[in-house]
């Protein structure tokens, strides 16, 4: 199929939803946990082409949107120390912490650096060797595989000026947690990119313990609109299963080679999670052995609360209770050029895609 | 240039006689015309009994070379468009340069050649300029400022104003979208297997002073640089008492310029160009328009992109490729990579 045009065809999309619209006559809530889907999923107009009786929520799958104020406050404070540069993905710059964030506090003078890559990062401490180079580590099993191969990388060479703050998150546990909390869903809509590292392994659980099915989806208009029409088959049929849609991408293996590195360097442990609160092992820090890689052994940090900001509702939008529609602050004082909440930050949290893509009102 | 050295020094900018050699051996010599030549410290013109356009912008695009152009065709370019985009003829412009120390030579005499060719192609005279040289580290190259005048043709008695549009009338965009900040964009990435991005800088007088010198039914124009299409039709409709429908599978992007905007998860209404004019056309005059336009090779591509509505009143709405339709907002912000 044409990469570009083939997988946005009007007539397959209307041919799938056509078939969805027979099948959905009770309500269904799926929930996609990946931003590119919610971007994608408002980008292509999708909701305007379903029944009304489908409604897709936007749950907690833009990383930057789950991180939580004090993991920006610890960043903007390394890069405030002597001789220590932050080193960040590019979109985390504008995310507010309690106070700042690290645009601002790079504009004040602090030595924060964006990269495109981990081993930039390691790249950066090979070539200062008097500076401390902390990278942060943030995005759920897509990137942490990188960023385990940059301390691999550092650990080969025998860096001992490069760490990383790590706010790597997992998947199934805050899959788990929005169905723990009593909150009504009837399938996910699984991240294909998450999944080409993992497999299909770790969604079993959700299917198993509460009878929900996933189906791993891509992110063109045809995979979605296919996901959808799987997951409503699954719910009318009543067999929820873990399916994979993207299979151009995804294998139910996954990345065994990625999944190695990630085990060798990280290990589970308890991590906030905005909106959620501290999902038990649902984040990734450095094992013991790589303890001299991990910026919360080797540099001490001041202790941070978290506190949200005021009439801001991204918590509730991560857990699908509530849409940005319904927030006071949304397209108000948040603003993707001025965002409050951590969803209006990024292109893939749901606040900016609302505002791009559906309106202010 | 004589015995000259081969990098902008201070001195080039200081008044002195290196300046003096400087205006005269490469500004004067390729803008060659009898205005500038008399060296006075105003171009004297004569002007018509017509209002004037008059507007200013200034260049800081970096790479300052990038296929399809460089920072001084950019210039000419970018304010000859604004000139174009109110209705007027362009007549003439001013060229100010802020160059930093060491700046070599001869790219400072590439960027000029090409201001020289664009605007003799364009019909267009630079009546007047200024040199400043600045130390290093205190500008990037070379940051150019082009004003402009132009003229209204006699037949075009009225200007064209926003408060002019109307439901019922069509949109047509004179060619492909993307273009210009894509080709920036691999340039500035040095990707180099990217041969396929060219900007699409030029000056569209030639495309559309025929257009203007007529009664056409063209009510409105702006060429969509910085925030693309989507800006530019969301500044249209803001505020006023329409709306504005588009179709995205009329919306001409050249597949490599689709492609590449994919991989930097940019929305290829959102890119920038430089040789592109929408245009707002009174119902029912649009395929005189359009059968125009695609004469000139600057136009072969023009198509109607969409229309203004009566309903969904200050908002643009796209019709997406599969039938769906969402809401088309200002650009926010700038793009960042993605991580996930």
């Amino acid at each position: 199929m044409n990469w570009l045009e083939g997988y946005r065809s009007r007539e397959l999309c209307e041919a799938l939803t056509s078939e969805i619209r027979q099948l959905a006559d009770q309500p269904l809530r799926f929930m996609e946990v990946c931003g590119g889907h919610t971007m994608a999923i408002r980008k292509f107009g999708i909701p305007s082409l379903l029944p009304e009786s489908i409604s897709l929520l936007s749950g907690p799958g833009c990383p930057v949107c789950v991180t939580g104020r004090v993991f920006i406050d610890q960043a903007i404070y390394l890069s405030g120390l002597e001789d220590t540069i932050v080193c960040t993905f590019g979109d985390l710059i504008r995310v507010q912490g309690t106070d700042a964030s690290l645009e601002k506090a790079r504009a004040e003078g602090k030595q924060i650096r964006i990269v495109f890559s981990s081993l930039d990062a390691v790249e950066l401490a090979k070539r200062n060797p008097e500076k401390k180079i902390v990278f942060l580590g943030i995005g759920f099993e897509t990137t942490a595989p990188g960023t385990a191969a940059a301390i691999l990388r550092a650990s080969r060479e025998g860096l001992k000026n490069f760490s990383v703050l790590s706010a790597h998150k997992l998947m199934p546990p805050a899959m788990e947690g929005i169905i723990s909390e009593g909150i009504p869903i009837d399938g996910y809509i699984c991240p294909g990119h998450v999944s080409t590292i993992t497999g299909t392994k770790m969604y079993t659980p959700i299917v198993e313990k509460f009878g929900i099915g996933c189906v791993i989806s891509g992110f063109e208009p045809l995979d979605l609109l296919q996901s959808i029409l799987m997951l409503t088959r699954q719910v009318v049929n009543r067999k929820p299963k873990v399916e994979i849609q993207y299979s151009r991408a995804v294998k139910p293996a996954g990345n065994p080679e990625a999944q190695k590195v990630m085990r060798e360097v990280f290990e589970p442990a308890d991590e906030w999670w905005r909106g959620l609160g501290i999902l038990k092992n649902s984040g990734l820090k450095p094992k013991p052995e790589y303890g001299q890689f991990d910026t919360r052994e080797v540099i001490n940090l001041p202790d941070f609360r978290e506190k949200e900001p005021r009439g801001c509702i991204c918590g509730e939008i991560l857990k699908g209770l509530k849409t940005p529609h319904q927030c006071k602050l949304f397209a108000n004082t948040c603003t993707p050029a001025n965002p409050v909440g951590a969803c209006m930050v990024s292109s893939e949290g749901a606040c900016q895609t609302w505002y791009t893509y559906e309106g202010k009102n | 240039m004589k015995g000259k050295t081969d990098r902008i020094l201070l001195s080039h900018g200081s008044g002195g006689s290196l300046m003096h050699d400087l205006i005269r051996d490469l500004f004067v010599r390729h803008f060659d015309n009898s205005i500038l030549d008399k060296e006075s410290d105003s171009a004297l013109l004569q002007a018509p009994s017509s209002n004037i356009a008059f507007t200013t912008d200034s260049f800081v695009v970096d790479p300052i070379f990038f296929p399809g152009g460089n920072i001084g065709k950019l210039a000419v370019c970018g304010t000859i468009n604004d000139l174009v985009a109110a209705g007027a003829k362009p007549y003439c412009l001013s060229a100010g340069f802020i160059l930093e120390e060491g700046f070599p030579m001869q790219a400072l005499e590439k960027i000029v050649e090409s201001m020289a060719e664009v605007a003799k192609t364009a019909g267009v005279f630079i009546a007047t300029g200024d040199t400043k040289v600045v130390e290093k580290g205190k500008c990037d190259k070379i940051f150019i400022n082009t004003s402009g005048i132009g003229f209204f043709p006699e037949r075009n008695e009225q200007y064209l104003l926003k408060e002019k549009i109307g439901p019922g009338d069509r949109l047509i965009i004179s060619g492909f979208l993307g273009d210009h900040g894509m080709a920036v964009m691999a340039a500035r990435n040095q990707m180099e297997h990217a041969i396929n991005f060219f900007s699409d800088c030029a000056p569209l007088n030639l495309l559309l002073d025929g257009l203007l010198e007529v009664n056409s039914g063209i009510k409105f124009m702006r060429d969509p640089t910085r925030g693309g299409l989507a800006t530019t039709l969301c500044e249209i409709a803001g505020g006023s008492t329409f709306g504005i429908k588009i179709f995205e599978d009329q919306i001409p992007v050249r597949p490599s310029v689709k492609g590449l905007c994919d991989i930097f998860g940019f929305d290829p209404l959102y890119v920038a160009n430089e040789g592109k004019m929408l245009i707002v056309a009174k119902k029912g005059s649009e395929q005189n328009i359009l059968e125009i336009l695609k004469k000139n090779p600057l136009g072969k591509n023009a198509v109607i992109i969409g229309e203004v509505t009566s309903e969904n009143k200050g908002l643009v709405t796209l019709v997406t490729s599969i039938g769906g339709t969402r809401i088309v907002n200002m650009l926010s912000g700038e793009q960042l990579p993605r991580i996930c």
